[in-house]
């Protein structure tokens, strides 16, 4: 039977940062992801926003590790080599009623120990934001506020703890936590049994089902959608910061949120809903979208609607993350309850799990440890001379596959080779961008999947959309049956 | 990085590009560059093995793979470079591409003269914002065609098609003959947009029903597709509650419209039309940016390949006489849009005009027994009686040299009924 | 006597035209709004034809080969002439117009390939 020191559940965003951060210690770590890929929960279907820390109350552990892990992205992205850009929060009042609203935030924000924040009225607000709808009257701006690509940075996380040393396994659902009786934890993952000293439990919307059958510290998680609308890259000139709403009589605001690609999010929604794994969109839930998204954004291009998604938050009825070892479950650390501000949570989060793990298993420092990971060096950001030299190196670097993103074959092909690498459609879409674009995949399609099976060594027909039962075609046109010619 | 000058370079080698490039080969212009970023020219007459191309062009009846290679070879024998795999990346006003391919790296290209030719893109699911599942077996219906002419790859074996343009209906009776069932094609509007032949011999002949004034409002599914939710709409196109019914599926095909592919028009400066979502252009096919033209679907979106081919040759010959030193600005007198009319190309005239002016729009509606009208300053120019125009049916008017006349009178052109 | 509908294929008119039959033979025809009309009614109710145009099994490659009947066939046997190509497997070289399925299914029609392939 395997034996590790960690075993980790649950490969997404705070998951993937604590496989890293548990890399800086000399451990044996092994993280189990129920679906075919890392990062295919909450942490692929989020607003993409490193929170101020403003809206947090204060006194939790929401508050306290939205602002340290705030923070930490400067460091991150430069070692994770991730796109982050902190172009600040502006949360809109549409009426002199809201102002005491926003000054309360600012208050909340103080206390929470933000920097920057403040109050600032309608042409201020005009000159930051010029296409913000005229009904706002006024804003709060937090300039510590910022944006990142939550699924790069899952994948970046994942790769830096492979390079470490980790073994991520996905495919590979977690039935089963017990106590092996001698202080230590068997964990049954993708139908095998393993022994872990320590567990870490980051199982996003099914971290209540993990913990409960340890603890009877019982935690409830509610699965709660958020839907969202994604306008094309082409607007993203339109906004600089992150635009959010006070709550109005219609219910709480949505964000009209650029990304690191330029391209817009309208959303989310919240609502509960009985399904953990039911990730569709409503008629209802987009509609709603759009609704409030107008109050911000007066003119929303209906052309320029590319896709919708949805996400489904851990809501956690404690209303706070559950983090730490239950009262009786030594060894056995939660992360749970993670919804927003879980995205900018998860740096602070990963290393407050870490350092308590490796405090309790005693373990010494990692001197090996690299911090560094390099992203795949892609056709679209590079200048005429980078190109040139890209193409040199390596032709594949010519042959673009992904027109509407400017994605070269050698990304697409990079992206599978690397370790914990994509190995379906989606893999390779939210690795190297080919089919995020305008025409979502509909040029690419065809050629990635040519790609998948070549890299794959599998025929074409075998290439899934997300892996599982997610096939793509149904079969050849042509039965195996060979004939002569008439 | 490596440079060139040609006299006219010709961006996409499908039926628009291939014609404009041998057109600009004989008016004389003696390099003719046609730059493609798929493997093989064709464009997408490459995954067209069905028949119904070329009746005006040759007076025979080919399947868009014939039609394709007999101006395949046409470009071969009239001495037009065609690069393949070759993409263009960037297109200044100042005529300078920038393309990159495997074979020769990145290049720069400095052009006499331009002829945007890249074509369309098929409308995607998530454009439509259609809500429910994104699990696998939602295909464009051009993305499928390729799937199966292309790859020999099935996409599905029970479909259920939503939009009644041509692609989609030829697309019912290909995935019927490949063996799959095909159990509706569901149409928004009250009535098809593709040839009555194609509702006749893709629906009709293996009893497809075609369910009009419906939608899909639903799309089920937890990895692949399970099955899709009809609905009906009113007279505003929305769904009426209570008319859901169940289709169980495993293939959605989408055909829902096609938009000009004009990203890299947008990076030269082109000024683009709303009403087509191509280029704006004059008679000679010139856009706002001196020396570039625009043709074919990414001009406007065509349904016989014949007039690509026909409209590209003049958008070629202009090239090529633009690269010789005949330059002259785009012209600035409106050709306007009135009653029933939308999407007129060419948006302008020149104050001059040399020949005779082949105007080309689609109706906004269904008009029976109608006139077809063109007036200026005043004057009828033009007047014909159809039977019947229906927006599915891009209709072409030739306005004649000497009714035209000359100045700045603006034309306009509309439906009488 | 049997009376059968159909819509005219020649114009986007699509006439909805009417016939009557009496022992295979047509009696009347009704509806058309053109001699095309009347004409494209007798021969598609007493001998429906069809251009077919299919796909073919190539050797030694993954893209089939686009073929199409070089000339109508009888519109019941679309599915019979689409079964006898599943047996056939082409060679390259291929040129446009080569017979790949001579005198399908006992008619005059070949299918014939509308594609090269080196």
């Amino acid at each position: 039977m395997q034996k590790y020191d960690v075993v980790i559940i649950g490969g997404g965003v705070v998951g993937c940062a604590t496989a890293r951060e548990l890399t800086r210690y000399k451990l044996r770590v092994a993280l189990f992801e129920g679906a075919p890929d890392i990062c295919s929960g909450q942490s692929k279907a989020n607003t993409a926003i490193v929170h101020a820390g403003f809206d947090a109350k204060p006194g939790t552990d929401k508050a306290r590790f939205n602002v340290i892990g705030n923070a930490m992205f400067d460091t991150l992205a430069r070692e994770l080599d991730v796109h982050f850009e902190r172009n600040g929060s502006i949360v809109l009042a549409f009426s002199d009623e809201g102002i005491p609203e926003l000054e309360k935030l600012v208050w909340r924000g103080v206390a929470n120990g933000v920097k920057g924040l403040r109050v600032i009225r309608a042409e201020e607000l005009r000159n930051l934001e010029p296409n913000v709808s005229a009904k706002a009257v006024a804003a709060l701006f937090a300039p510590s506020g910022g944006i990142v690509s939550p699924y790069e940075l899952t994948f970046a996380y994942a790769e830096n703890a492979v390079k470490n040393g980790a073994a991520i396994f996905r495919e590979a659902p977690v039935t089963d936590v017990r106590r092996d009786g001698r202080g230590g934890y068997l964990v049954r993952a993708g139908g095998r049994e393993c022994a872990a000293r320590a567990v870490v439990n980051c199982a996003g919307v099914h971290a209540d089902e993990i913990n409960n059958r340890v603890s009877a510290e019982r935690i409830g998680i509610t699965p709660r959608r958020g839907e969202y609308h994604i306008v094309d890259k082409s607007y993203g000139k339109l906004f600089k910061s992150a635009i959010f709403q006070l709550p109005t009589a219609m219910g709480k605001g949505v964000l009209v949120a650029r990304t690191v690609e330029d391209t817009i999010l309208l959303g989310p929604t919240a609502e509960d809903i009985p399904d953990r794994e039911d990730k569709s969109t409503t008629a209802g839930g987009l509609a709603k979208v759009l609704e409030r998204a107008a109050l911000t954004w007066e003119d929303i291009p209906r052309r320029g609607f590319i896709t919708t998604f949805s996400g489904i938050r851990a809501h956690c009825d404690k209303d706070d993350f559950v983090l730490g070892e239950p009262g009786d479950a030594p060894l056995f650390f939660n992360a749970a309850g993670i919804e927003s501000p879980g995205l900018t949570a998860a740096p602070a989060i990963a290393v407050y799990l870490a350092e308590s793990v490796a405090q309790r298993l005693r373990a010494a420092e990692n001197p090996a440890f690299d911090p560094v990971r390099k992203a795949i060096p892609a056709f679209r950001t590079m200048d005429a001379d980078e190109r040139a030299a890209a193409i040199a190196k390596n032709p594949d670097y010519a042959k673009i596959v992904c027109r509407c993103e400017n994605v070269s074959e050698a990304e697409i092909r990079e992206c599978i080779r690397r370790p914990v690498g994509a190995r379906s459609v989606d893999g390779v879409k939210f690795r190297a961008r080919a089919g995020m674009g305008r025409c979502q995949s509909g040029f690419c399609l065809t050629r990635v999947m040519e790609i998948l099976a070549e890299e794959l060594g599998v025929p074409e027909t075998e290439i899934t959309k997300s892996g599982g039962g997610s096939y793509l075609v149904s079969g050849r046109i042509f039965g195996e049956e060979e004939g002569g010619r008439a | 990085m490596r440079e060139r000058e040609v006299g006219v370079l010709v961006i996409g080698g499908g039926p628009a590009g291939l014609a404009a490039g041998i057109a600009a080969k004989e008016a004389g212009c003696a390099r003719v560059l046609v730059v493609d970023r798929e493997d093989a020219p064709g464009g997408i007459l490459k995954q067209c093995i069905h028949n119904g191309f070329g009746l005006q062009a040759f007076g025979e009846e080919l399947t868009g793979t014939e039609y394709a290679e007999r101006y395949i070879e046409k470009a071969f024998a009239a001495g037009v470079e065609v690069a393949c795999g070759t993409m263009a990346i960037d297109l200044t006003g100042g005529r300078v591409a920038t393309i990159v391919s495997r074979a020769r790296g990145l290049e720069t290209v400095r052009a006499g003269a331009v002829v945007l030719a890249m074509g369309c893109r098929e409308r995607p699911r998530g454009a439509l914002a259609t809500p429910g599942s994104r699990c696998a077996g939602v295909y464009t219906a051009g993305n499928a065609q390729k799937l199966v002419n292309m790859k020999g790859l099935m996409p599905g074996k029970r479909v259920v098609i939503l939009g009644s343009g041509d692609i989609g209906l030829i697309m019912a009776r290909r995935m019927t003959f490949m063996g799959a069932r095909v159990l509706a094609c569901v149409e928004l509007m009250p009535y098809s947009a593709g040839l009555t032949r194609n509702i006749v011999q893709c629906l009709d002949d293996f009893g497809i029903p075609l369910l009009l004034s419906h939608t899909v409002v639903d799309i089920k599914g937890r990895e692949r597709l399970e099955g899709v939710s009809v609905a009906a709409v009113d007279e505003t196109l929305s769904p009426i509650p209570g008319t859901e019914r169940e289709l169980a599926c495993d293939t959605l095909l989408l055909s829902v419209g096609l938009l000009p592919e004009n990203e890299l028009s947008s990076t030269a400066g082109v000024r683009l039309s709303p009403a087509t979502g191509g280029a704006e252009v004059d008679e000679n096919l010139q856009t706002a940016v001196p020396g570039v033209f625009s043709c074919g679907n990414v001009l406007h979106v065509h349904d016989l390949v014949d007039f690509v081919s026909e409209e590209a040759a003049r958008a070629g010959k202009a090239a090529a006489r633009y690269a010789a030193g005949e330059t002259r600005p785009r012209g600035t007198v409106p050709v306007e849009a009135g009653s029933g009319v939308g999407g007129i190309v060419p948006q302008f005239l020149g104050e001059q005009i040399e020949g005779d002016v082949k105007l080309m729009f689609r109706t906004r509606g269904i008009y029976k027994k109608a006139r077809v009208v063109a007036e200026r300053g005043g004057r009828e120019i033009y007047s014909k009686r159809e039977m019947i125009l229906v927006p599915g049916e891009m209709v072409g008017v030739t306005l004649k040299k000497d009714a035209l006349g000359s100045g700045r009178e603006p034309v306009r052109v509309r439906i009488e009924v | 006597m049997e009376e059968r509908e159909l819509i005219c294929i020649n114009c986007p008119m699509g006439c909805r035209m009417k016939a009557t039959l009496e022992g295979g033979t047509i009696t009347s025809v009704t509806g058309f709004t053109c001699k095309r009309g009347e004409t494209y009614a007798r021969e598609e109710l007493t001998r429906p034809v069809r251009m077919v145009t299919a796909l073919v099994r190539v050797k030694g490659r993954a893209q089939p080969l686009p073929v199409k009947t070089d000339r109508p066939i009888d519109k019941d046997l679309i599915f019979d002439a689409l079964a006898a190509l599943g047996h056939v497997t082409v060679q390259p070289p291929i040129r446009i117009g080569e017979v790949v399925l001579a005198n399908v299914c006992g008619t005059c029609a070949n299918f014939v390939a509308t594609a090269n392939v080196r």
